[in-house]
């Protein structure tokens, strides 16, 4: 139920985009991610998106794991 | 995604030296945790079990029956996701009733069921609404949909389930010792973290919410290690990529427009208060229940499945007796073993079994 992986927007119209998954175009919801551009990642849930991805968050991760002293 | 050296992560976690057990209460960390063999890779002082994180397991005997009693019904479609189609029910499952007449849908996104509904003017379509936080926005919009297009022959039965409310009734009870929570990275970009601010104010337990690699799933073992050590109760957000600390403001407004809280019937806890929800006045029209009053008897679990202490954390899947003997994938005995977010079914896939 839960795909959870980040997915590309192709294209948006509306409250609809077009994302790639695996080389498949799909149609998904938009409604709650009203932020989101094309060339964005977002997570899909039951054919909706729930979240646009931030790359510098993830980086953010990384900096909190240089900061605990785990990569050196 | 980070490309940090999960053996270094894993030799630091070792190195603090604590014992601890972390609760998953998410089905998709239930499987990545299973998939990737982390729990043998983990030093033996640190466990990791599995909680009510499955929605389709989590779901009530009496309100499967109910689905299974809709399907039969005269001129009624039900439309769910797929994998409520097989779990069995007291008598029968939702695939079996459509063998025998009853009418099963299979979609993919809940804005299915309009198309369904469009589709079958003259049929009832009843949606199996099944989820936790993250699905129930969803549903939600899909509600308001219906009626801002006045379909008529759309409605819902509304299952839906809050992950904290069962969290703290986990708690209270008191079966199992826990040091703290990997909080579903999913449920919380709709919910942000502060409605898991109890567990520190509450229960001094720490939380960490958390992505579906493996890398995050250690990493987020790494925090909540490092808090135990530390002696901290913090609520911290490792899959920061998908997850604000507010949430998902817009899916969080439009899932208050259209539900209101009210009790919930889990598998494996009882009725908790204020664990689900139900449709507020203004949808009534849209409410399966309302529509179709039917009376469900005589509804029971199949004796000996363990599906309820499974929920709970109390036994593993391997200590089921059933588990891989009489009760596999392909002949499912409860629901832990049906759902691809079971942990029954995970532990199956990729653990031992008999
Ligand atoms: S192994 Fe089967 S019978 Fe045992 S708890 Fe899991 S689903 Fe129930």
């Amino acid at each position: 139920m839960c795909l959870g992986i980040p997915v590309k927007i192709v294209e948006i119209k509306d409250q609809e985009a077009l994302v790639e998954v695996g080389g498949l175009k799909q149609t998904i919801r938009t409604d709650f991610v009203p932020e989101a551009q094309v060339g964005d990642y977002v997570i899909v849930h039951a054919g909706f998106a729930i979240s646009v991805l931030e790359e510098e968050e993830a980086r953010e991760t990384l900096e909190l794991l240089k900061d605990a002293d785990v990569i050196p | 995604m980070l490309s940090l050296e999960p053996r270094e992560v894993l030799s630091k976690i070792s190195k603090m030296g604590v014992s601890a057990s972390f609760m998953e209460v998410c089905g998709t960390h239930t499987v990545s945790i299973a998939r990737s063999g982390l729990k043998k890779l983990l030093p033996d002082s640190v466990k990791l079990i599995s909680g009510p994180g499955c929605p389709v397991c989590v779901t009530a005997q009496v309100d499967i029956d109910y689905a299974i009693a809709l399907a039969h019904q005269p001129g009624v479609i039900v439309a769910t996701f797929g994998d409520m189609v097989r779990v069995p029910g007291t008598e029968t499952s939702l695939l079996e009733a459509r063998a025998s007449g009853g009418k099963v849908e299979v979609v993919y996104s809940p804005m299915d069921s309009l198309n369904l509904a469009r589709a079958h003017p003259k049929e009832e379509v009843v949606f199996l609404a099944v989820g936790f936080e993250t699905t129930a926005p969803l549903i939600a919009r899909t509600v308001q949909t219906a009626k801002a297009e006045n379909i008529p022959n759309l409605s819902f039965l509304v299952l839906h389930k809050l992950i904290p409310p069962a969290m703290r009734a986990l708690l209270a009870l008191k079966e199992i010792q826990l040091d703290g929570f990997i909080l579903p990275g999913h449920v919380c970009a709709i919910l942000g973290s502060k409605p898991f601010l109890f567990l520190k104010e509450e229960f001094h337990l720490p939380g960490v919410i958390t992505g579906f690699e493996p890398d995050d799933i250690l990493l987020a073992l790494f925090m909540l290690v490092k808090q135990k050590k530390e002696d901290r109760a913090d609520i911290e957000i490792q899959y920061r990529r998908a997850v604000r600390p507010e949430g998902n403001p817009q899916a969080l407004k439009v899932m208050e427009e259209v539900f209101e809280p009210q009790e919930a019937n889990w598998r494996g806890l009882g009725i908790i208060p204020e664990s689900g929800l139900a449709l507020r006045h203004p949808y009534w029209d849209f409410d399966a229940r309302r529509r179709f009053p039917l009376k469900i008897m005589g509804s029971r679990e199949y004796p000996a499945c363990g599906c309820g202490e499974v929920l709970r954390g109390v036994i593993s899947p391997q200590e089921c007796p059933l588990f891989g003997r009489v009760c596999t994938p392909d002949s499912p005995v409860g629901p832990c073993m049906v759902s691809s977010e079971g942990s029954c079914a995970a532990a199956y896939h990729y653990e031992e079994h008999p």
